[in-house]
């Protein structure tokens, strides 16, 4: 194995585990946190970078190709609309009536 | 490296369905919602990583065609949830 495939390998798997690392804080969140704002906070977050982190490394992965570019577009567009699809959700949320949830302590001093 | 791809594909379909209980028992309409972008989001990259085992480079185009499907499956949910119609002015 040479250098530059070690290099490669090595890049793919760190940004690989990043990415899926990210991906399961997302659903801990999801399943975990007690209100819709709370949940959306993590899972767009963690979706965006997680996915964007999966695809940079397989981008990495493939090597320069034409299917290499389709990967770059994949992940700008994940980049792209994954936080605009959270803020319209999060939006008609609030103005459907939704209000962020508090904590009884904080209500008790307010 | 195809058995690395295998198991983070495996884990994220784990992930995936880990998912779906917040969109069968989610309180409201918008967590579901919010659940199913999740879960494509997943499906994408699971996509992308078949494509990449298998070889077959036309699954890149179908995860991009699902990957489009998937912000305008949330427009449209945000929308009409807001305004009550799909079609016409915002108000």
């Amino acid at each position: 194995m040479s250098t530059t495939e070690a290099t490669v390998s090595a890049l793919t798997i760190v940004f690989a585990v990043i990415g899926t690392l990210f991906f399961l804080v997302g659903t801990i969140g999801v399943l975990r946190l007690p209100d819709f704002f709370c949940r959306t906070h993590a899972a767009t977050k963690c979706d965006t970078v997680g996915a964007g982190s999966l695809l940079l490394a397989l981008a990495i992965y493939n090597g320069p190709d034409v299917s290499t570019l389709k990967i770059v577009v994949l992940a700008g567009l994940v980049l792209l609309s994954s936080p605009t699809a959270g803020h319209a959700i999060a939006r008609a949320a609030y103005r459907t009536g939704f209000r962020p949830w508090v904590d009884d302590k904080e209500r008790e001093r307010a | 490296m195809d058995g690395f791809f295998w198991g983070i594909a495996i884990f994220l379909l784990v992930n995936a369905f880990a998912c779906l209980y917040r969109a069968y028992a989610g309180p409201t309409v918008v967590d579901r919602v919010l659940a199913v972008n999740i879960i494509v989001t997943k499906t994408l990259v699971v996509l992308v990583l078949l494509a990449m085992v298998f070889g077959r480079r036309m699954l890149l185009d179908v995860a991009l065609v699902y990957g489009l499907l998937n912000f305008v499956l949330t427009i449209a949910a945000g929308r009409f949830l807001e305004t009550g119609k799909l079609t016409g002015d915002w108000s």
